[in-house]
């Protein structure tokens, strides 16, 4: 029996210890090695980014301008893939087989390619498409569907006000140090992009519980870990749909710009450009290709104009002549200059038209007098109080400058250039130092010559007129989530260095200019205009057709610019245009039908302007 | 006498195993809930689900150990040779009668029900060994006999290795322990069991290290035992016969095809082809390894129950025990097993007569082969072999079969007292 009970005992011992085996390895699969528990989260885990809806954007009435859209991106981890019906999901997505390789490689290749991170494989399926995948998913093992919003713009209008969105560059992704991830959308452009931060909203993670066939099973812990995605703040612009709108039908089939500012808030009321586009080409699958088209037209259609492109002011620059002249003490109303259509300054002959003369200054504004405000430019510069030229050149300088040209005024726009104004060490680097004098620059006194300003930097001008000497920096946002835009920035007021007391004639001029002047064609009932018009040469081609305004004189509600190229005088097309804005913004009704209809149908692009308005025109003419 | 003789039975029967059966049993019903638990079955008893089905088979089960209970102990004796005739003749005509599921004819079609009779051949050959080796003259060491009992043994083996169920064809090595206890000599056991590692060893390892380590081994077997001249002749030739059992392999492994040699590396853990062959144990050691200490809790099991482990209510089932569960509770479960088996053994050994002491044996063999190769499967030790975990998995044909298999034991314990020493019949 001592063999049996050795047996017994050998079989208590195999059977104990192949227990106390499994005890061992389950002790360290369970409680050791936690590689499995991460495994584990793997397989079921599935972490979805949840979009916030991007802020929507109005105008100063409440209007909705910007909403948004539900889209559906096709995404796909790689390494969740499993035996893929290939040809079955290429038909329905409707894409070749070969597409399908080269987008997985172009995947693999992108930056920060994870094989265990959601990509997009196909962006914003069609309704159709996304109805069929949504039947067949299971099928797909890897791919998943996520909702997002596009951007839905509910006008035409203002394109390069509102921007448009696009997808994160690798650049931006690493300038944004990890917060965009691919795929991701960002403010490409317009306000989309200056209110990006605000806009954007937060986005949300939430942890879905995905069965071996990838299907959403539930929540994760109750979605315990999940963050709710926040959705962007909105935001309200500045601009008056309704004005904005009309100014786009005025200056259809015209390039130009007109930008109209609120003088004491310095509010941006419209902002048109021209050419222009549809702001809706920059959403769903055809952003890309439309983008392509928009760049390469030679319409420059994505070209902001009224913050970006430098016109020569021409005759509006008399204005500012007219207040340098008398805070520098060489020009007071009275002060008469005679023209004989036009005047010699040295070797410069500068044309006029004609008119009655001498002419004290309020005329001469009203006039439009090139002579005068020549010769008012060279009592500055060769004014004897200084000691040189390039001293009286620098003064003068630094009181336009302090009416906000030559530099970007800092709207809250992407991509406002500063125009042009010349120093004086350009002219010494031309001329020579010492060398140069009033009549060499002679043309800067009547605007023209190497002066630029964007039609912006105009429309601040006649704020600034509007304002008596002071503007507050244009802006196109006025308040956030509802909350009033409390940005010092766009409260500050920027005094001229012009005194307040030599505004007073110069005012009186523009009502002329628009009473009895060269722009009686802006003439409004009940409402007293005050404006200037301005012919700006272009070397390039037939003159800008330029005018600023602002209205009422007491109180003024509305300062105006608008320029038009290549269309000859500035009483022709810009200065109706002003005033039909005028009268848009302030009365709400037109009084001049046949002037509104005449523009309308006026297509300077297709059609150039005839010649009439060409003819007899001396040279150095400014009107 | 009859009234006293039943009384008897009951009182009689081994309480500790009816106690660990019912536990296992309500376990494997709890956990089959779990495993394939759909919120729009939740109700445990619904008989579309598995588990409804489970609780049927219960129910059946209960109703098959009261009948064994209540039938003549000396019935399971004379029934022995007619069960294992039944039961060769059943299991052939379901590789003809059957359709094939999963690459195996082994099931009858009943209607919705089906049928496994490998799963009963099993006790129906542990009956017949039992009662040929209980023979009064019966002896391992005739010739005349080992055949017979070889025989007996792998003449089941052999048709269901024939249906294609591999797994269940190996449960009949389980009686090898079964020899052991009766007479086979020791070193056979030892060498079987040596035989089965190092041909594991020689696929896992690289077969020049294992070389050199048989050789070590060889040495310091020389070394400790001081052999003589003859024992160290001896040792030489078994490490000579195990080196040339390790080229052997290694070669008929690269005589395989491709796919197969990647089959048999998945098996034994050497390469991870975790979306292909070596899925299901992958998925397996993650649900169980993500249990932890104290497990996620019932119903909570996220693997099991979004369906990653395959055959989870079946032959995967010991997953959701330690996904839900987790350590503590595949410890209980272990330790529950092992107890079972030493109760076994201890029911086995305190026989009176060889037939019971046998049959005895053949349960404990067969529940602990089963339960070694089930659990070893699940969490990645041994090769995946799809046989039921004995009580727990979903199945009728298994946990009827185990049952009966069980309930025949403790019936003849009953009733043990009644019995002579040595075979009366």
């Amino acid at each position: 029996m001592i063999d049996s009970s050795t047996k017994k005992i050998t079989l208590y011992i195999i059977f104990i210890s192949v227990g106390f085996i499994f005890l061992l390895r389950l002790f360290w699969l369970q409680v050791v090695d936690d590689t499995y528990v991460r495994f584990a989260q793997n397989n079921v885990l599935n972490e979805e980014v949840v979009y916030p809806a991007r802020g929507l954007v109005y105008d100063r009435d409440g209007k909705l301008l910007v909403y948004n859209d539900a889209i559906y991106d096709l995404m796909v981890v790689p390494e969740r893939l499993k035996k893929l019906d290939t040809a079955g999901f290429c038909e329905v997505l409707g894409i070749t087989r070969d597409d399908f390789d080269k987008r997985f490689e172009r995947i693999k290749k992108s930056k920060g390619y994870s094989k265990y991170r959601a990509v997009i494989f196909e962006k914003q399926l069609t309704i159709p498409v996304y109805a069929a995948f949504q039947e067949k998913l299971y099928d797909f093992t890897g791919f998943y569907v996520q909702t997002r919003t596009d951007r839905k713009y509910v006008y035409k209008s203002a394109a390069h006000v509102m921007g448009y969105i696009g997808e994160v560059t690798d650049k931006i992704i690493e300038q944004s140090k990890g917060y965009y991830r691919m795929g991701d959308y960002f403010g490409v452009n317009g306000i989309e992009r200056s209110y990006e931060n605000e806009l954007r909203g937060t986005r949300g993670i939430k942890y879905v519980l995905v069965d071996v066939h990838n299907r959403a099973q539930g929540r994760y812990k109750n979605g315990l870990f999940d963050t709710a995605s926040v959705a962007g703040l909105n935001v309200t612009t500045t601009l008056d749909h309704d004005l904005q709108e009309y100014g786009e039908k005025l200056i259809a089939n015209k390039r130009g710009s007109i930008v109209a500012i609120e003088p004491s808030t310095g509010e941006i009321l419209a902002i048109v450009s021209f050419p222009t586009y549809d702001p809706n080409l920059f959403i769903g699958r055809e952003r890309g290709n439309n983008y392509m088209k928009l760049l390469r037209d030679p319409m420059k259609p994505l070209f902001n104009r009224p913050i970006a492109a430098p016109y020569p002011p021409g005759s509006i620059f008399k204005i500012i002549m007219s207040l340098v002249g008398q805070q520098e003490g060489v020009l007071n109303p009275n002060t008469t200059y005679g023209c004989a259509r036009g005047a010699s300054f040295g070797s410069v002959h500068v044309g006029c038209h004609p008119h009655p003369s001498p002419l004290p200054l309020r005329p001469g504004i009203a006039v439009s007098c090139n002579a005068y405000f020549c010769s008012v430019y060279r009592s500055v510069i060769d004014n004897r109080r200084y000691p040189t030229t390039e001293a009286a050149f620098d003064q003068w300088r630094k009181h336009v400058l302090s009416f906000g040209l030559g530099q970007r005024l800092g709207i809250d726009l992407p991509g406002e250039g500063p125009g042009n104004l010349p120093t004086s060490a350009y002219y010494s680097k031309i001329y020579g130092q010492g060398h140069w004098k009033a009549s060499t620059t002679i043309s800067l006194g009547i605007g023209q010559g190497e002066l630029g300003i964007t039609p912006l930097q105009m429309a601040n001008v006649t704020a600034i007129l509007a304002n008596r000497g002071y503007y507050i920096t244009p802006h196109i946002v006025k308040a956030i989530a509802g909350k009033k835009l409390n940005n010092p920035i766009f409260t500050e007021k920027h005094f001229t260095t012009v005194d307040t007391s030599y505004y007073g004639v110069v005012i009186d001029a523009m009502q002329d200019v628009v009473e009895r002047g060269t722009a009686t064609i802006a003439r409004l009932k009940n409402i007293v205009v005050c404006g200037k018009t301005g012919t700006a040469q272009n070397p390039h081609g037939k003159d800008h057709s330029v005018f600023f305004a602002f209205a009422p004189r007491e109180n003024p509600k509305i300062a105006i610019a608008v320029v038009i190229e290549n269309a000859g005088f500035g009483a022709t097309y810009a200065a109706p245009i002003a005033s039909l804005m005028i009268e848009q913004y302030l009365t709400d009704t037109i009084t001049r039908p046949w002037m509104e209809e005449r523009l309308v149908n006026t297509d300077l692009i297709h059609q150039p302007a005839t010649n009439e308005t060409t003819t007899g025109k001396p040279a150095h003419t400014t009107h | 006498m009859r009234q006293q003789q039943e009384n008897l039975h009951t009182q009689h029967i081994d309480w500790p195993t009816l106690l660990i059966y019912t536990i296992f049993v309500l376990a494997g019903w709890i956990n089959i809930y779990a495993a394939v638990y759909e919120p729009e079955h939740s109700s445990i008893f619904d008989i579309t689900q598995n588990y409804g089905k489970q609780m049927i088979w219960i129910g059946v089960s209960a109703f098959i150990a009261l009948m064994i209970m209540l039938i003549d102990d000396k019935f399971f004796y004379a029934f022995s040779y007619m069960s294992y005739g039944i039961m060769i003749v059943l299991n052939i005509a379901v590789m003809f009668l059957s359709k094939e599921v999963k690459g195996a004819h082994a099931w009858f079609e009943i209607g919705s029900f089906r049928l496994q009779p490998a799963e009963f051949a099993k006790f129906a050959t542990a009956l017949t060994l039992a009662r040929f080796m209980s023979h009064y003259d019966f002896s391992l060491k005739d010739k005349k006999h080992w055949y017979k009992v070889a025989g007996i043994i792998l003449l089941p083996m052999g048709i269901i290795l024939a249906q294609n169920d591999t797994g269940s064809a190996l449960v009949y090595c389980s009686f090898v322990f079964v020899l052991y206890r009766e007479g086979l000599p020791g070193w056979i056991l030892f060498i079987c069991l040596a035989l089965g590692i190092i041909s594991v060893l020689a696929l896992v390892m690289n077969p020049a290290t294992l070389i050199y380590i048989l050789i070590g081994v060889g040495a310091i077997a020389v070394f400790l035992l001081r052999a003589s001249k003859q024992g160290m002749i001896v040792v030489a030739c078994v490490v000579l016969f195990c080196v040339g059992l390790v080229k052997g392999i290694d070669y008929l492994f690269y005589k395989l095809q491709p796919h197969q040699q990647q089959r048999v590396n998945v098996l034994l853990g050497k390469e991870v082809d975790l979306k292909g062959a070596g899925y299901n144990v992958h998925q397996s050691k993650i649900a169980i390894g993500s249990g932890g200490l104290l497990g996620k809790g019932f119903l909570e099991g996220t693997q099991t129950k979004f369906n990653f482990v395959p055959e989870q209510s079946t032959d995967f089932i010991f997953c959701t025990v330690g996904e839900e569960y987790g350590f503590l509770g595949s410890s209980v479960l272990i330790i529950l097993f092992v107890v079972l088996f030493i109760r076994l053994i201890a029911i086995a050994e305190r026989q009176r007569n060889r037939f019971n002491k046998i049959y005895g044996y053949c349960v404990a063999s067969i529940l602990f082969f089963h339960f070694t190769i089930n659990i070893g499967m699940t969490i990645g030790v041994l090769p995946v072999i799809g046989i039921p975990l004995p009580f727990f998995s979903y199945g009728g044909s298994s946990l009827i079969s185990f049952t009966i298999l069980l309930f025949i034991l403790l019936r003849l314990d009953a009733s043990r007292v009644f019995q002579l020493r040595g075979s009366i019949y």
